[in-house]
């Protein structure tokens, strides 16, 4: 048992090797050749039917992508041989140390043919340039500061500010009460086993109610009026009203479901494609 | 003149105009705005004025975007090619002069272009910039790659590897740079 651990560890410290070599081949620009690929694959092949565990499984993997990597640089450091510019950067390193620099100048100048542009004002483009003077505003005026906006003060009612979606027409628990009562009418005419679809429930003619809907069952099961059950193999989901409210906090560990009600999602349901 | 000949006579003006002035943030022009301002023919005009321009040892120069030369060039690797002006022939060193820049300035940059092609088309910089300190006071080294970078000959990424840039590509015969170094001989 020991030694199969033991070999283990070795195998990973193996891989790790690999991996880092190869980085450093790719990074350092050395010479992609310096690694034997086939030897690196023999110990990957050799430890492969170890590892058990996801983590040792990725470590293989990047190993496999790590030796991947080495051999485009080969591949790469070949075509690059194998081109009429190839050139050994060492002795051309050796060369240029001890050439004098007015040599270098020169060989540079026999290779070197300079661009011709002409930086050249013309008659035309003097006029356009007129044309635009005169028809610009002076700058005091294109940049004259605007006064703030005189905002009067008012009063508002509080049907407006209903009307205005800023405050609600009944006390949020209200609301809360009243919606509980709702999901357990629906219970009773469209549910099935004392429990209802979550969409069936939430879904209305509008996205905008839809969301709304949405938004108050989410408070439903937080403050235990409710409960949802998830299939997560079906992929369905149930809101299980519960005859009286169930104070959770402290029960048991409490979790958060995102459930997503996209526009999309909401067509789908209109449709009858979301169940 | 001929209406045909009058046709070519003015397209090659609208061209040399073209060509000469700098339009853009680069010198030069592309293809296909050639071809809007010239018609479908524009490479048989720019023949024409490479060959007038050979008397004045200039030429009209086509990079393609793909970086290598092609024998025949399709009509849509042409609309994405860029056509510059450039001298045929070499400048002598008293006329390198003119443009500006000292011998050290030559030497520097026929030292990075040829180390970079040697590495495959990119170093980095502080391995150039060593190489250059053989050769160039250390106060200039930096400075001279920071104009060489200015002007379009070299490019540099964000993890400081040097890289050729569209003037090398456009103004230096690389494979003859390169040979003529390998070639040149050292008096000892």
């Amino acid at each position: 048992m020991q030694s199969k651990k033991a070999h283990e560890t070795l195998g990973r410290e193996k891989l790790q090797r690999i991996i880092e070599t190869c980085k450093s081949v790719e990074e350092r620009s050395l010479d992609p050749f310096l690694i034997d690929i086939n030897s690196n694959i023999d110990t990957v092949k050799q430890h492969f039917p170890e590892w058990k565990i996801p983590e040792d499984l990725c470590l293989d993997a990047e190993t496999l992508h790590s030796l991947a990597s080495v051999i485009r640089l080969q591949s790469e450091w070949v075509k690059h041989r194998s081109t009429s510019l190839y050139t050994d950067p060492f002795l051309l390193e050796d060369k240029l140390k001890r050439m004098e620099k007015g040599e270098i100048a020169r060989t540079l100048l026999k290779a070197w043919h300079p661009l011709i542009e002409w930086e050249q004002i013309s008659l035309h483009s003097m006029a356009e340039a007129m044309r635009y003077w005169n028809s610009l505003i002076p700058i005091e005026e294109r940049w004259k500061e605007k006064p703030p906006e005189q905002v009067g003060m008012g009063s508002a009612s509080r049907e407006e500010l209903v009307r205005q979606r800023i405050l609600r027409e009944k006390a949020f628990s209200e609301e809360l009460e009243d919606f509980w009562q709702k999901l357990k009418k629906a219970v009773v005419e469209r549910g099935k086993n004392e429990r209802i679809h979550y969409w069936d429930f939430i879904g209305a003619d509008t996205y905008e109610e839809t969301v709304d809907k949405a938004y108050l069952t989410s408070f439903l099961v937080t403050y235990g009026y409710a409960t949802l059950e998830i299939h997560p193999l079906e992929e369905e989901m149930f809101l299980v009203p519960y005859e009286k409210p169930i104070a959770k906090a402290g029960m048991k560990q409490l979790i958060s479901v995102p459930i997503s009600v996209s526009s999309t999602d909401w067509q789908k349901w209109k449709r009858g494609e979301l169940k | 003149m001929s209406k045909r000949k009058a046709t070519y006579a003015s397209k090659l003006k609208r061209a040399t105009h073209m060509l000469f002035f700098k339009r853009h943030a680069k010198p030069g022009v592309k293809g296909w705005e050639l071809r809007k301002a010239l018609g479908s023919d524009y490479p048989k005009v720019l023949k024409i004025l490479d060959d007038y321009l050979k008397n004045l040892d200039l030429e009209v120069k086509t990079i393609f975007e793909e970086d290598r030369k092609t024998e025949k060039p399709s009509l849509e690797q042409l609309d994405r090619a860029r056509f510059y002006v450039a001298l045929r022939g070499d400048l002598v060193p008293k006329e390198a002069k003119m443009v500006g820049w000292r011998i050290d300035d030559f030497a520097g940059l026929a030292i990075t272009i040829a180390y970079i092609i040697s590495k495959k088309g990119k170093a980095s910089r502080e391995e150039v910039e060593t190489l250059l300190r053989e050769k160039l006071p250390g106060w200039k080294v930096g400075l001279n790659i920071e104009r060489y970078i200015r002007y379009g000959y070299l490019t540099q990424d964000e993890s400081s590897q040097l890289y050729l840039d569209w003037r090398t590509r456009a103004e230096v015969d690389q494979k003859a740079l390169i040979d003529m170094l390998m070639g040149a001989e050292i008096e000892s």
